[in-house]
């Protein structure tokens, strides 16, 4: 037997922020690869701690629903998985960006744990920012015209975030999908608040890296860029600002393509998938074209 | 008794069978059986198809635990406590769960009854909803709807501990298979029927405070600087059974129990939760400040109106303080008053809390 346990950071305070580790695992579970899914958190129950003892499978992928690698990635969550013998350095990442997986066994109970890199630094992640301008849009073949932002927090305890947010800009921009890609940022430059300086394009569509709506996606973001005054009073999208349209999509990670992310870090730890990627994939193309 | 399970039994008593009073062991002639009492001789397998049918309770438990369960340890455990398997007889058994068998779990209600062939079915609700008929309640199906099911309590507040005493009402899963029944009990109570079991086993790993608060690192390194006093304090406030329906198994450490009850709860809390760290970090923050003298003038009543609201805001009755009842030191006209009368732009009577910055 096979389980997949997606980790996310879950909130003390705010019952919305794992709404998206549940919709993906959901994704996951249709897709059917598993014999066990299972969401476990931070702040949430179950938590990083207890969640390998409620799974009767043996074999254990884990896959963090992080934007990054650092602190939580490479601290918190081996830590309190107990895994055996983990080591930063065997996780095949020194840029924080490349991490892959490392097998362990856990201390507390005898699994073998396929501990995956994040989501946020996945390749297929380029993906799903690309998906979520064709969501936000509503336009399939978006692109030609377009401008895309990719937002992220910049200076944080966690030193590697924009890193993750630099390689999916560059990757979106060598692939020549949109005319022009930037990463910008809400604490560092260059800075979010500033976003139609950075583009020529009219249209502009702004995707934050972000795992879960909250806070700063749904109010900082929009009050930096200027589409609205005050969060509470809504906004349009798209918003005209200084001549350009602001096409701003919420966090990527709400995304329904995003399980395909965390399928595809589990195939690459060894999982067993039978079809589910294809699976997954069709399903979100399909809600984007309005079937 | 079906056709599948007669079969499943004969082909399994070539092997020997010994399972809550059912034995079955083969011997040169057929095979020696007992259901519950007295042992048998069978000779042909004609006569142990025979026996199978006089005793069809044995052969579909006995079906029912080894094929339909089967092995996964916790989740075996867990329905056979269901069902006071371990003190009831076979024949006591079914004809408790012919009525249902029920118990409680948090504040769950669990329920064990009979379905076809000797399966069991359970059913889920919360206790406080045990007499409402099932109509009046909301049906659920699938285990998954639970996590939402029980994100918020009756007064629509975030639960953010999920063994909180603020389950909703309001709900039933009337009809689930022992496999669904635990994953739910596991979205309500996440991994209690795994440490319970574990428990019962003699091989609950606890981790203690100091332990737990040594492994903290970022924000909530500070958590050891916490004082004994101070973690009884917290243990008290947090771990009790008013505010948490586990069992607190940890301590201080392993020398060093704390002086607080730890619960009633039917499973163990095994270590310090999040929630717990979190609330830790405030009070050591707390806990650093120094002790100041100041003086008010409050009449006798007043001063016994603040404990009063101290102690409603900590026991969570502020909302039940009827808006008329004036004798209530809590209720919000009595407390608007105080603040008319005695708060000013310095404080409680008029004293800064800073007396230094206001020369
Ligand atoms: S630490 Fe305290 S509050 Fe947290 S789960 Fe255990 S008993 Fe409950």
């Amino acid at each position: 037997m096979q389980a997949l346990v997606i980790v996310g950071h879950g909130s003390h305070l705010n019952p919305g922020s794992s709404t998206p580790t549940f919709a993906h695992a959901d994704t996951v579970r249709e897709a059917g690869a598993f014999d066990e899914v299972r969401e476990a958190f931070w702040k949430e129950e179950p938590s990083f701690r207890e969640v390998l003892r409620t799974l009767e499978s043996d074999t254990v992928y884990v896959v963090p629903l992080f934007v990054s690698e650092g602190y939580f990635t490479e601290q918190v969550i081996p830590r309190e998985l107990r895994l055996d013998g983990w080591d930063v350095e065997n996780w095949e990442s020194g840029d924080g960006v490349s991490a892959s997986y490392a097998t362990h066994g856990a201390t507390d109970v005898e699994k073998t744990v396929h501990y995956c890199g994040p989501v946020g630094t996945h390749d297929s992640m380029s993906d799903v920012i690309a998906k979520r301008a064709e969501t936000v849009t509503g336009n399939p073949d978006v692109g030609e015209g377009f401008g895309l932002a990719v937002v992220g927090h910049g200076t944080d305890r966690n030193e590697n975030s924009a890193k993750a947010i630099e390689y999916h800009a560059e990757r979106i921009r060598e692939a020549d999908r949109f005319d022009e890609v930037k990463a910008l940022f809400m604490d560092e430059e260059p800075e979010v608040d500033d976003v139609t300086d950075h583009f020529e394009s009219d249209d502009v569509v702004v995707v934050p890296l972000f795992i879960a709506d909250g806070f700063h996606t749904q109010e900082d973001i929009p009050e930096d860029m200027g589409m609205v005054d005050d969060y509470r009073e809504g906004y349009d999208v798209p918003t005209e600002i200084d001549g350009h349209r602001l096409w701003y999509s919420g966090a990527v990670g709400t995304e329904r393509l995003m399980a395909d992310v965390i399928l595809e870090r589990a195939a690459e730890a060894g999982a067993a998938l039978e079809g589910a990627i294809d699976r997954v994939r069709r399903d979100a193309n399909a809600e984007v074209a309005g079937d | 008794m079906n056709a599948a399970q007669l079969d499943a039994f004969l082909a399994a008593a070539t092997d020997g069978i010994e399972f809550d009073g059912l034995s079955v062991t083969p011997a040169d002639a057929g095979y020696a059986v007992s259901a519950g009492d007295g042992c048998d001789e069978i000779g042909t397998d004609e006569e142990l198809r025979a026996f199978a049918e006089e005793n069809p309770w044995f052969v579909s438990n006995w079906h029912y635990w080894n094929h339909v369960v089967g092995d996964a340890e916790a989740r075996y455990a867990f329905l056979r406590w269901l069902e006071r398997a371990e003190e009831r007889s076979v024949r006591e058994r079914y004809e408790a769960l012919a009525d249902g068998v029920a118990r409680s779990w948090g504040q769950l209600r669990l329920e064990a009854r009979l379905g076809e062939d000797g399966r069991r079915r359970y059913a889920i609700r919360h206790e406080a909803d045990i007499d409402v008929p099932s109509s009046d309640l909301d049906r659920y199906d699938d285990p998954l709807a639970a996590r939402e099911l029980v994100k918020l309590d009756d007064r629509g507040r975030y639960r953010p501990l999920k063994t909180a005493p603020t389950l909703p009402t309001g709900w039933s899963y009337p009809d689930l298979d022992g496999h669904d029944l635990v994953r739910t009990v596991d979205f309500v109570y996440p991994a209690t029927i795994a440490n319970w079991h574990r428990e019962n086993e003699g091989a609950l790993d606890v981790t203690h405070f100091r332990e737990a608060a040594e492994r903290q690192t970022g924000i909530y390194d500070v958590v050891d600087e916490l004082s004994v006093e101070e973690l009884e304090a917290a243990t008290e406030s947090c771990c009790v059974d008013s505010q948490c329906l586990k069992r607190r198994m940890w301590d201080e450490d392993e020398e060093t129990e704390l002086d607080v009850p730890r619960g009633k709860g039917e499973f163990p809390c095994r270590e310090p939760c999040s929630l717990f760290v979190t609330a830790a970090r405030k009070f050591v923050t707390l806990g650093r400040e120094e002790t100041r003298s100041y003086e008010f003038e409050l009449t006798p009543t007043e001063k016994e109106q603040l404990e009063e609201i101290v102690d409603a805001v900590a026991e969570g009755r502020v909302e039940e303080i009827r808006e008329a009842d004036l004798n209530e030191g809590a209720n919000r006209y009595r407390a608007r008053y105080l603040r008319a009368r005695r708060t000013d732009e310095h404080g409680l009577s008029g004293t800064p809390t800073y007396p230094e910055d206001h020369g």
